[in-house]
């Protein structure tokens, strides 16, 4: 979450998505490095305005994906053609591309299970959420309609609290570390 | 203000009149035997019906035409072909008439017009294709008002301009069902005269049964209400945006939104009985459910692949600064999402046939699987496979290389796909690409770029008063 740097952190909470957007614009383009944002809901615009790296999850559910139609195509071979051919209302079963149109809505509905699940799995493990992991917002609010946002200090304390105040931050406190 | 430039103007006359003069030539060439030449028939044999003697297959009845593998017929004579064939594709509209005393006449008739349908055909195919293009963002220009969307503010006026490229196709429409009731084509057998008379020739127990909707007088009165209901829509929609500039544009948005949800409405019901009207009653037979929503998607599809060109040209010419990659990947992700749902609803029609294998509803498919392999299959790479893999990733929308290019096999794909619905049924396997389906095409296109210009360059690319022109401009995702 940032805190590797052994820069202190001080913490402002707004109560405006717009706003917040802008101060994190704002703060950016005048040299602050602002390390996290704690927000109730995703505010568009945010992570290209942190700079953040675009996540990479896309394009492991593409792979998901397939991971899910290679898998259904194989289980409809195995327990229709191969295992035990099924002969079912006369379809072609001697081999399975020739039945293959009766198996897509398995292949779909595979395709999108399997994408779907281990997206939210690969999205837990790289957050670190199981159960019983403690909450990392620092303030419940953040759950309801408050934003709170980390900026690092590297200079003059009184210069970012002003910073802040003018940019429409509710309460500022600042963090040891 | 968007100038529509003289060279624009005259390249695409240009297109225009070298398509009409390629379709009239064609058109005289059609069912010669100079026709094979120059139409490049390379694996169909098609036209060598018509010249050959009729006479040879005075035995051979006609079994020898509804052989599978057609690409052997073409240098070999009627003789040799033995009688490998089922039946003509009994579901086809003509079966009856083949199944009368007078087999062999009839069959030839048949070739004859199937043969002479095709000039028409093809420009159907292309008339039918260019409808959806305006169509298509004519119901999109509607929804944007229904759902109150913001993002779109900057990009209504390029749709408004496109919506107008309904009048001349559906016009041709029009003239050409119209010509089919003074039969100067075949290409819809409801149409032929004695169909529902009992003890006709012509008689045909299916379709009489039929008749109460697919009569001449009330397909034509359905077909002016589709036309008449479109075009006020259009016209409405264009009249209360171009006042919005001069007055108040939340009173003239307000306006446009009861126009819009009247116009959803309304093409709720007409698109379905359209596409059964204009596409499905060609194979008067057969039937689908859902023919009326395959049918719109393809159009919302191809439609928004000539949205994407037609903004991306504009921006190209330095226009509309405020639509940005933001905009252009949310019409990547409609053209996408969209292809995905024709896929959904081409499969689900295809799957129930396939699988329930009712003799009546499977001819449709084994016609186009059997004649039409190369186009069918073609259509279904371009329409499905090609969107997912190009424009899958966020990236590749935002891109417009990928997008135009993605957009441009979209519309290939589409054009195809209206091709596999309608020549099978009015010209059996006499098709292919020559002449007649270049010059409809290149004639439509010239059409559709001078009414799309020429109505963009008459008001200004955006909405001055829009009450959501900031949320559009400032649009992010």
């Amino acid at each position: 979450m940032g805190h590797t740097k052994h820069n202190p952190i001080v913490r402002a909470l707004f109560n405006d998505d717009d706003v917040v957007l802008d101060a994190v614009k704002d703060l950016r383009a005048n040299g602050f490095s602002v390390s996290e944002v704690y927000s109730p809901f995703p505010i568009h615009g945010l992570d290209e305005a942190l700079g953040l790296k675009r996540t990479r999850l896309s394009t492991a559910a593409f792979f998901y994906g397939l991971i899910g139609l290679s898998f259904a195509s194989w289980l409809t071979y195995y327990t229709m053609i191969a295992d035990w051919p099924q002969n079912i209302g006369g379809k072609p079963n001697a081999y399975w591309f020739i039945n293959m149109p009766s198996f897509v809505p398995i292949m779909f509905e595979l395709t999108v299970f399997f994408a779907a699940h281990l997206m939210c799995w690969s999205y837990f493990a790289v957050n670190g959420l199981y159960p019983g992991a403690k909450a990392q917002n620092p303030d419940p609010r953040t759950t309801d309609d408050h934003f709170l946002m980390e900026v690092e200090l590297e200079g003059d304390e009184a210069a970012l609290t002003a910073k802040l105040q003018e940019l429409g931050a509710l309460e500022i406190s600042k963090l040891e570390d | 203000m968007f100038e529509f430039s003289s060279k624009t103007k005259q390249l695409a006359i240009a297109l225009t009149v070298v398509g009409a003069i390629l379709w009239i030539v064609g058109f005289a060439l059609n069912g010669s035997s100079s026709n094979e030449a120059d139409h490049g028939h390379s694996s169909h044999a098609t036209e060598h019906h018509a010249d050959a003697s009729h006479d040879d297959h005075a035995d051979a009845g006609h079994d020898d035409h509804a052989d599978a593998g057609h690409d052997d017929h073409a240098d070999a004579s009627h003789d040799d072909h033995g009688h490998a064939g089922n039946d003509d594709y009994p579901g086809e509209a003509h079966a009856a008439m083949i199944e009368s005393a007078l087999e062999h006449d009839a069959h030839a008739a048949h070739e004859a017009h199937q043969i002479a349908n095709r000039p028409w055909s093809a420009l159907y195919v292309a008339a039918i294709f260019f409808l959806g293009l305006g169509l298509g963002q004519l119901f999109f220009l509607g929804i944007q008002y229904v759902a109150q969307a913001g993002w779109s503010a900057g990009l209504l006026r390029v749709m408004e301009a496109q919506a107008f490229a309904i009048v001349i196709p559906l016009i041709v429409i029009l003239i050409i069902s119209f010509l089919g009731f003074g039969h100067v084509h075949h290409m819809f057998h409801w149409m032929v005269e004695g169909i529902d008379v009992q003890g006709h020739p012509n008689y045909d127990a299916i379709i009489a049964e039929k008749t109460g909707f697919l009569s001449p007088l009330f397909f034509s009165i359905r077909a002016i209400v589709y036309t008449v209901g479109w075009i006020w829509a259009a016209k409405m929609l264009r009249k209360n945006s171009l006042l919005s500039d001069s007055g108040d544009g939340v009173a003239m948005w307000k306006k446009n939104r009861g126009v819009a949800a009247a116009f959803t409405v309304f093409y709720a019901v007409t698109s379905s009985t359209s596409a059964w009207d204009f596409i499905m009653s060609i194979d008067t037979h057969w039937f689908s459910t859902l023919f009326g929503w395959y049918t719109f998607a393809g159009m919302f599809v191809s439609s928004f692949a000539a949205l994407i060109l037609i903004t991306l040209y504009l921006k190209g010419k330095g226009h509309m600064e405020w639509i940005n990659e933001n905009h252009m990947h949310d019409l990547g992700k409609f053209m996408f999402a969209f292809s995905v749902f024709w896929t959904y609803l081409w499969f689900s029609q295809f799957m129930l046939i396939w699988y329930a294998d009712i003799p009546e509803e499977v001819t449709y498919y084994m016609q186009r699987f059997d004649q039409y392999k190369v186009p069918f299959f073609t259509m279904l790479t371009l329409n499905f496979l090609l969107p997912v893999l190009a424009v899958l990733s966020r990236p590749a929308k935002r891109v417009p290389g990928t997008v135009v290019m993605a957009a441009f096999f979209v519309l290939v794909g589409h054009y195809m796909d209206h091709y596999v619905m309608i020549m099978p049924g009015t010209v059996g396997d006499h098709y292919g690409f020559g002449l007649l389906e270049l010059g409809a095409i290149l004639f439509f296109t010239g059409l559709f770029i001078i009414v799309v210009l020429s109505s963009l360059a008459k008001a200004p690319l955006l909405h001055k008063n829009h009450p959501m022109i900031t949320e559009s401009k400032y649009f992010q995702q």
